[in-house]
């Protein structure tokens, strides 16, 4: 699915790979489970790797690892599902992650901002999705009364203007 | 939108102490509307399903109900000055049936609004700051605070600052947008709760320390619904600088572990209660792991929202003797209150006059109102928790005055805190989720002690009704608490008895088997004939209730049976 980054569609170089699928070159996105059985042997290789983390798991979970870690994926279940903003705020503040947060799952434009405000990266998007319409949905609120946890979004308590890449 | 954007900031009456928007302010509303009306176009043009349409309306405040779509306003901590007021009558006019309805969480719907409309209620509203922002879906609310803030002499930390501080970090915060459920914050800068902080998500007392430092004692886990529970204290001491940490710290708590796969289990209460000491660990250890220095409420911007609320330029007065007249006395016993600075009142405005809706004002009285409030009151109105409005600085020796515009306007049944105001919820006659009409309820039981010297004798006595299990009405808390509920097809009335929302804060107890619609009168009747019976001289309702216990009140309305 396509994979939209500061309201564009870009190439997606990671693939994700099945619990007992062998390992590919390529960046690889691997199931939490399989990440820490094999985190010994995977400390070796040499391609970039990523995690999926569900969303009943704390961030916590995988602190020790974060530093092998080129990618988190998060997921929305339902759109209404709100945990993935509290485990991407949660990585980037906690545990000071600085690669990539990938959100999927049942997203909806109308959340964009707000992830990226919490500290996401990327958003796996529909087929067929318009980027326009993702594009400007970052855009409609350029203003917020709270902190960031955003690298480009220095915001401080209680209102600043955003800036939007 | 530009032109919301640049149009002249709003002509608010010169001392009324509401915040006050500035250019950064009036420009995220504008961007918010436009935000939903592209929203809206999203949906006509299909690119939104209505599953996920309706959150995003419902986060505009806007609800289908049973015969139209109902536009519910936030009224920031219940303060209002006299142009908004205006502003809500004109919108009752223009787009209503002349009238709006205040509600317990100090807010106003509008029950017969047409979806084409939004978009341009939203925008009469924006030209006097105003919105419907965060008053639905599973997100902060409106907070509510005391409606006698800044004028009631045992406020200790003006809480009217801390809630705009509230509002603002709420205010579309991305984070905590799509929760478990709704969250519900009240905070209290007295230690007389008025704003039943014990029964909301969050409860918050503001208070200072022996040093004459600010902080905050924060309660968490409250609410009423399908389970009444009374919250659990999670710190003492939250010293002023950390009060936004320290929210979040809880929010993200509840946002990471509050259940989301069953609806009636989802408030952050049953979390609180099934995990008891262990979320109040888990709330400190976030906060201890927490950056500190990006959450930190600077003083700076303490004091720069304190400026709004700084008092009015009251006149140097004496308290002076009430004129005598005995209808005014009457009145004046009931809806005047004492205030702070001398020679100056607090008036509440009951919206239960007998056989009326509770809470229910015509766009002609919200204008009588705005007007007295213009003239006697700074410009400036609150709304109440219990649905009645205020006009929080008066001189006493317009009072008088006063009362006689009220009366003009049907606005002053001295019935403030008696048996007769009621707080009901809209219930069958408009509510999509009723199992049961409420308003007839509460107009009938008004109309059965419509005798002013009968309440005035019975004293003090709350009544809450629901009409079904959400508890919209706070039936748990009233000192008589009744819930409409559905059984095989008919409205029947359950009845608790002895729940309270202030500092006592208790569960009201079920008194026995369900009552008819009719026949529910009557036993409210048999009840207060009982306390009658048994009260000692002056005792309140619950005071006799704690006393003797339920058996009296139980073989009082079952001995027949
Ligand atoms: S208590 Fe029930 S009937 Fe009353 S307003 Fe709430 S949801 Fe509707």
């Amino acid at each position: 699915m396509p994979l939209l980054e500061d309201g564009r569609i870009v190439d997606d170089p990671w693939v994700t790979v099945a619990d007992d699928a062998p390992l590919p070159e390529a960046p690889t996105i691997l199931p939490l489970a399989r990440l820490q059985r094999e985190a010994a042997a995977l400390a070796g290789r040499n391609g970039p790797l990523g995690v999926a983390l569900p969303p009943d798991v704390a961030p916590e979970a995988i602190a020790p690892l974060l530093g092998r870690l080129a990618l988190v994926e998060l997921t929305l279940p339902s759109f209404r599902d709100g945990r993935a903003f509290t485990q991407a705020r949660a990585l980037r503040e906690h545990h000071g992650y600085t690669g990539e947060i990938r959100v999927g799952g049942h997203v909806i434009p109308d959340q964009y901002l707000a992830l990226l405000r919490c500290g996401a990266s990327t958003v796996v998007v529909p087929e067929g999705a318009d980027p326009a319409v993702w594009d400007a949905a970052r855009r409609v609120i350029g203003i917020a009364y709270q902190h960031s946890a955003a690298p480009g979004h220095p915001l401080s308590l209680l209102r600043r203007k955003l800036e939007v890449a | 939108m530009n032109v919301i954007a640049s149009r002249p900031a709003p002509q608010y009456p010169p001392h009324a102490r509401t915040y006050r928007y500035d250019e950064i302010d009036r420009e995220f509303l504008a961007e918010r509307i436009a935000e939903f009306s592209d929203q809206v176009a999203r949906r006509l043009r299909g690119e939104l399903t209505e599953d996920e349409f309706k959150p995003l309306r419902l986060m505009n405040g806007l609800y289908l109900q049973l015969h139209a779509y109902m536009l519910r306003i936030a009224i920031p901590y219940g303060l209002l000055n006299a142009t908004q007021l205006r502003q809500l009558a004109l919108i009752a006019r223009r787009w209503d049936r002349g009238f709006g309805h205040f509600t317990t969480r100090q807010n106003i719907q509008f029950n017969w609004t047409k979806l084409e409309d939004v978009p341009d209620i939203l925008r009469a509203l924006a030209e006097v700051d105003m919105h419907a922002i965060q008053t639905s879906g599973n997100c902060i609310r409106n907070v509510t605070t005391d409606e006698y803030a800044g004028a009631t002499p045992d406020e200790v930390v003006d809480p009217r600052v801390y809630a705009e501080i509230l509002r603002q970090w709420s205010t579309l915060h991305p984070e905590f947008t799509w929760l478990p459920r709704k969250f519900k914050i009240a905070i209290t800068g007295s230690p007389n709760d008025r704003v039943a902080a014990q029964v909301h998500d969050i409860g918050v007392l503001a208070k200072r320390n022996v040093a004459g430092a600010m902080g905050f004692e924060v309660h968490a886990g409250g609410g009423l619904g399908r389970t009444p529970l009374i919250g659990r204290k999670l710190r003492d001491w939250v010293p002023e600088d950390e009060f936004l940490g320290y929210m979040e710290a809880v929010l993200r708590v509840y946002n990471a572990l509050g259940q989301r796969d069953n609806i009636y289990k989802a408030r952050i209460k049953i979390l609180v209660r099934d995990l008891g000491d262990a979320f109040v660990e888990m709330v400190e250890r976030e906060y201890a792991t927490m950056p500190r220095d990006p959450y930190r409420l600077d003083p700076a911007i303490v004091a720069a929202i304190a400026a709004h609320f700084a008092p009015p330029p009251f006149a140097a007065l004496n308290d002076i003797a009430p004129p005598e007249d005995p209808e005014f006395a009457a009145w004046a016993s009931r809806s005047v209150r004492p205030h702070r600075q001398p020679g100056y009142a607090s008036v509440t405005i009951s919206l239960k006059p007998v056989g009326g809706i509770p809470g229910d004002a015509s766009a002609d009285q919200m204008e009588v109102v705005a007007a007295l409030a213009e003239r006697h009151s700074f410009g400036e109105i609150r709304v109440s928790h219990v649905q009645n409005l205020v006009l929080p600085h008066v001189r006493q020796d317009e009072l008088f005055a006063v009362w006689q515009g009220l009366r003009a306007a049907g606005l002053a049944t001295p019935n403030i805190g008696l048996i007769s105001d009621i707080i009901a919820c809209p219930g069958m006659d408009y509510c999509a989720l009723a199992t049961a009409r409420s308003i007839p309820v509460a107009q009938r039981i008004s109309e059965r002690f419509a005798d002013l010297d009968r309440q005035l004798d019975l004293g003090e006595c709350f009544v809450n009704i629901s009409g079904c299990i959400n508890a919209c009405g706070h039936h748990h808390v009233g000192h008589i608490g009744i819930l409409g509920v559905d059984k095989r097809g008919e409205e029947v009335y359950q009845v608790t008895l002895g729940g309270s929302a202030t500092n006592d804060a208790a569960v009201g107890e079920l008194v026995g088997p369900a009552f008819s619609y009719d026949d529910i009168v009557d036993a409210i009747e048999t009840i207060i004939r009982t306390h009658v019976a048994h009260r000692a001289l002056g005792e309140r309702f619950i005071d006799t209730y704690r006393r003797i216990g339920l058996t009296p009140f139980k073989e009082a309305l079952y001995a027949a049976a």
